[in-house]
């Protein structure tokens, strides 16, 4: 079986944002409608305060989630969600520094009402956003008076950025992105999608989560600044079984062949499509795929001992890599100054990562909106780091202040959102021949820190990971262990890169459902570290 | 008016309400009275229909180097209705609270139970949704109103201040996040639940660090100290000590040696406790993961349906009891959001598996028993099999006669890092403070702490279990697992625990 047909699972089963999106003025949803309709609201109630600022960001979903196990339904049903968020800022911009020198020449009073006037206080709300001017605007309403009422008990907060008096015809003061259904983009519908998505797989042992439907986001402040980000996808994230073997029950729905040791229970092949249209074919396709993937992993099952192997990281793996370094690895500036990232001494030139390695942010690929919650709009592209060179940190507004450098529109906190890792030159044919004996890793799992600053990082095997030798695929494995050191997996030890990138989407649904993913090739490392 | 009902009494309709219901709810509308007659109002063709409405007040407020980072109310509020048809539940929750929003999602919910019936993995029925009446309320001391934003603010600038021991501290961080929770559940069949929570959660920490090094110290982990109750739950006597404690130790951990490479005795406090019973014991007991329904996302497990009565899981002085009847403890409560009773329970009886973590639904579907633990996070989401409180029952060993028991050994504390494998097998935790253990002594202090074991082994050698005297209780508000993705609060209380022959290592030599 060849490899190429193990990971066109991911090729087939990634539907990369399109750019069909409306940047012209069109009619506004509802919840579009609503939002500034009370932002207006916000505006004249706090428009006689000039030391007054807001800023006021929206999230939002109406969302159907099913979920699957045993290729039948375990739980279904719909969620309609919305929260609205307003800080209130006191403090005035900045004296210029003509004003300054009047100050210091000892006009003291005027002085010290200035430093009065200039001190910020913060304090922020959030509240539920149900898209009924009448409903919202009574939570609201009180809630912008407490605020006010609470700001002069507030310590000063010295990092504070006001929304910078703008004019509205600067660039990146308004932004609209929208996607409609009747833009093309389709999802399945309620009635429909239990079949679609289970009359393909009624035979296998299929597990996992259909989450689809509009999603928007939104900012605006004091300032003038305006973002709308609208639209409809949806993420089929699935696991497909080798066995009907789960589980012993009486429930008729489940077969129940005797099950066969626990290291064959857990063999099982990754799929996950997403985009903003329902497509049968690319379903079929990544369901071909993964079953593919089944094919081999029915093999004996082998028990890899414990030490360092030539390891190659499918695309899929390297973006779960990527989850815990580009999110929780401190490639913000805040985490860096404060002694809380594993990239310090990249970033402070003691240490140099492979010249193969390059890693940016790619908003151009991804779908997602680039403002951020204070409604700075991100560059397009940023390069984080360039040939296994440190190039910029993630800086937002607050940390621009703090450490007296620019922002670069990053996040509150400063983590990647739009993660793309640059191709290399390793062509997919050549990839097991390449990788000659050692580890295929479809997938990892749990990663976490063993040392934080010194960038050593563990996790697990999970999913298609088989033992490799002379270039062919032997046997699936038992789970291993490992725990390794970007230093040196990104580092000396990194052989190459797949030369395409594969697109991985977000699935995570915490609190709501993710938009976008990340743009990943395949890594070739050597020796990589297996602990357990 | 609505009479009582009594536990065990079934009926599909109430008595008509001659409540005036408001066509939109505001805080001091919602009750369980009222959600049952805007039930009584709904008409559609269910077996069985279930609201469940929450709101979440809540106040964070975070400072960091004694400046302000966060300083944020939040209020969150929206209702779930749930609907039986031809033996699917189906659900539509949103946030909008008005007697025709709810109807609507009522229709919703009955059209997604009807449309995925076909296809359902267990024909269930109302049993699994037993009627039951009742009020539960976290007990506290001290409101939280009792301290305003300004005082709140001046006491986590102090503890900023007490953290920042010397100038090798870079970075100081102090959290107080306050919780109010209504839960109210009406179904029917004749539920009529309201549950009250009051949280507080807290967090300290310092990070130190000198040339070429780099440590952090916590107040036991990050949100360990979350409890139910009030103020009286964080403004303790011993809050400033433990700040400079903290710094110390932050200090101390910058020159301390790292933690060797060697199989020995290890000794876990129990703020390690509460990490290696989460997910060493917690997650492989839920009856969902083992039913399969979490493969795609948490996992499996390696514990069989045939296991529960007869595997040994640990050695014969483990004892894990689920027990939601603790005051103070985070995961306290009277029912679980199907509304069941909730009790004291034993997973795990002198070593023995003896139940698992699973509410009706799984209990059903596996035919193996379990306990009252389905809950979801918030209205959000579909109620699942989760962890509440699940404990390590105290032994008869003291502390100090646990040390001088032991002639080589590490003892460690307060979990920095965690990380297991799909079917809660192989695990490999770190902690933030160690010391070595030698001719029954502590004594040197060692940073970069970690272990790694396989689940059954490592419970198999536990080899001394502290008494009352050592346990501690904790919580954490981000137990994750589900899909939809749900974060949820449990608590964990523990003693200190020793095990024979763990793997121990260290950090990366700088």
């Amino acid at each position: 079986m060849s490899l190429q047909e193990t990971e066109s699972s991911s090729a087939a089963s990634s539907q990369s944002a399109d750019h069909s999106v409306d940047h012209t003025p069109r009619h506004k949803s509802a919840n579009e409608a609503a939002f500034y309709r009370l932002v207006e609201a916000i505006d004249q109630a706090l428009e006689t305060q000039s030391n007054l600022h807001f800023t006021v960001s929206l999230s939002g979903e109406d969302s159907q989630f099913t979920r699957f196990s045993q290729a039948k339904i375990r739980q279904t049903g719909r969620v309609q969600d919305g929260k609205i968020r307003i800080t209130l800022m006191t403090g005035a911009l900045e004296a210029a520094s003509g004003m300054a020198s009047e100050a210091a020449s000892g006009m003291a009073n005027e002085a010290a009402s200035e430093t009065a006037a200039t001190e910020k206080r913060t304090a922020t709300v959030t509240l539920p956003f149900t898209g009924s001017f009448g409903e919202d605007w009574a939570l609201l309403q009180p809630a912008l008076i407490h605020l006010q009422q609470e700001l002069p008990d507030l310590p000063v907060d010295p990092h504070c950025v006001l929304p910078a008096s703008i004019h509205r015809d600067q660039p990146n003061s308004h932004s609209r992105e929208v996607c409609r259904e009747s833009d093309g983009a389709q999802l399945l519908s309620e009635s429909a999608l239990a079949d679609k998505v289970l009359s393909p797989v009624r035979a296998l042992d299929f597990v996992g989560l259909y989450a689809g439907g509009v999603s928007y986001r939104a900012y605006a402040d004091s300032a003038g600044r305006r973002h709308w980000f609208e639209t409809p996808a949806f993420t089929l994230d699935y696991s497909l079984f080798g066995d009907r073997i789960y589980l012993a029950g009486k429930s008729p729905a489940v077969k129940s062949p005797a099950a066969k040791g626990p290291a064959a229970k857990s063999q099982a092949a990754k799929g996950t499509i997403a985009g903003r249209q329902w497509q049968p074919e690319s379903y079929t396709q990544s369901i071909a795929a993964a079953e593919k993937q089944l094919a081999l992993l029915s093999r004996p099952v082998r028990r890899v001992p414990r030490g360092s192997y030539r390891t190659y990281l499918a695309p899929t793996a390297v973006a779960d890599l990527m989850d815990t370094l580009v999110l929780g690895g401190g490639l913000g500036e805040s985490a860096l100054r404060q002694g809380n990232s594993a990239f310090g001494k990249l970033a402070k030139g003691e240490a140099v990562l492979s010249d193969l390695f390059s890693l940016e942010e790619d908003f151009t690929r991804v779908g997602i909106p680039r403002f951020n919650s204070s409604g700075e709009i991100a560059p397009a592209r940023l390069p984080i780091i360039q040939s296994g060179r440190w190039v910029n940190s993630l800086v937002n507004g607050r940390s621009a202040k703090e450490y007296n450098q620019i922002s670069n529109g990053a996040n509150r906190q400063e983590a990647m959102r739009a993660p793309a890792v640059a191709p290399g030159t390793l062509k997919e044919a050549e990839i097991l021949a390449q990788l000659g004996t050692g580890l295929y890793l479809s997938n990892l799992h749990y990663l976490n820190w063993s040392d934080l600053t010194a960038g050593r990082i563990t996790g697990m095997t999970r999913y298609a990971c088989f033992w490799v030798e002379a270039g062919e695929i032997v046997a699936p494995i038992e789970n291993l262990r490992f725990d390794d050191d970007l230093y040196r997996f990104l580092g000396e030890a990194l052989l190459g890169l797949s030369d395409r990138q594969t697109f991985v989407p977000a699935v995570g649904t915490y609190n709501q459902r993710s938009l976008g993913g990340m743009w990943m090739p395949g890594m070739l490392i050597e020796q990589f570290r297996y602990t357990l | 008016m609505i009479g009582p009902l009594t536990i065990g009494q079934r009926t599909h309709k109430f008595p008509t309400s001659k409540l005036s219901i408001p066509e939109s709810f505001s805080a001091e509308f919602l009750s369980a009275e009222f959600l049952s007659a805007v039930l009584e109002r709904i008409d559609v063709p269910a077996d069985w229909i279930g609201i469940r409405a929450m709101q979440e007040t809540s106040s964070y407020r975070t400072l960091r180097d004694g400046h302000p980072q966060q300083n944020e109310r939040t209020l969150d509020r929206g209702a779930m209705v749930e609907v039986l048809a031809q033996g699917q539940f189906g659900y539509s929750a949103t946030n909008r609270l008005t007697v025709e929003s709810l109807q609507q999602a009522a229709q919703q919910a009955y059209e997604q139970a009807i449309a995925a019936s076909q296809w359902a993995i267990h024909r269930f029925t109302e049993a699994v949704r037993p009627p039951v009446t009742g009020y539960y309320t976290s007990p506290y001391q001290q409101p939280f109103n009792r301290l305003g934003v300004g005082e709140i603010n001046d006491l986590l600038r102090q503890l900023c201040d007490r953290l920042k021991v010397s100038d090798d501290i870079v970075r100081t961080s102090a959290i107080a996040r306050m919780h109010d929770i209504d839960t109210w559940f009406v179904s029917s069949n004749g539920s009529q639940l309201h549950q009250q929570l009051h949280m507080i959660e807290s967090h300290l920490g310092a990070i130190a660090q000198a040339p070429g090094a780099t440590q952090s110290r916590t107040d036991n982990g990050y949100l360990a100290r979350s409890y139910q109750g009030g103020w009286e739950r964080f403004a303790d006597p011993t809050l400033l000590e433990r700040a400079t404690q903290i710094g110390q130790q932050a200090i101390e951990l910058l020159t301390a040696p790292n933690c060797p490479d060697e199989s020995t005795t290890l000794v876990l406090a129990p703020d390690q406790m509460m990490l290696q019973l989460h997910e060493s014991v917690g997650h492989p007991l839920e009856l969902d993961r083992i039913l399969g329904d979490e493969r795609n996302y948490a996992g499996g497990s390696f514990v069989q349906p045939q296991d529960f009565g007869q595997l040994v899981y640990g050695s014969p002085l483990m004892n894990v009891t689920f027990d939601t009847t603790l005051a103070g403890e985070l995961a306290s409560y009277d029912f679980d959001d199907t509304g069941t009773p909730a009790q004291k329970q034993y997973l795990i009886q002198n070593g023995i598996l003896q139940r698992g973590l699973g509410g009706l639904e799984s209990q059903t579907r596996l035919e193996a028993p379990g306990v009252a633990c389905t809950r979801a996070c918030s209205w959000n989401r579909p109620a699942i099999d989760r962890m509440a409180n699940i404990n390590l029952e105290p032994g008869d060993t003291d502390f100090d006669t646990m040390i001088s028991g032991i002639e080589t050994g590490i003892y460690m504390e307060s979990n920095r890092s965690w990380s297991i494998d799909d079917q809660r097998h192989k695990f490999q935790f770190g902690c933030e403070y160690a010391r070595k253990i030698e001719n029954g002594q502590l004594t040197t202090v060692l940073k970069n702490p970690n272990y790694r074991s396989t689940t059954p082994q490592f419970w198999r050698n536990l080899k001394e279990v502290g008494d009352s005297q050592t346990l501690q209780v904790y919580g954490t508000p981000y137990c994750g697992k589900g899909e939809p993705n749900q974060l949820i609060r449990v608590g964990h209380a523990s003693p200190a625990c020793a095990f024979k022959e763990i793997e121990v290592f260290g950090g990366v030599d700088s």
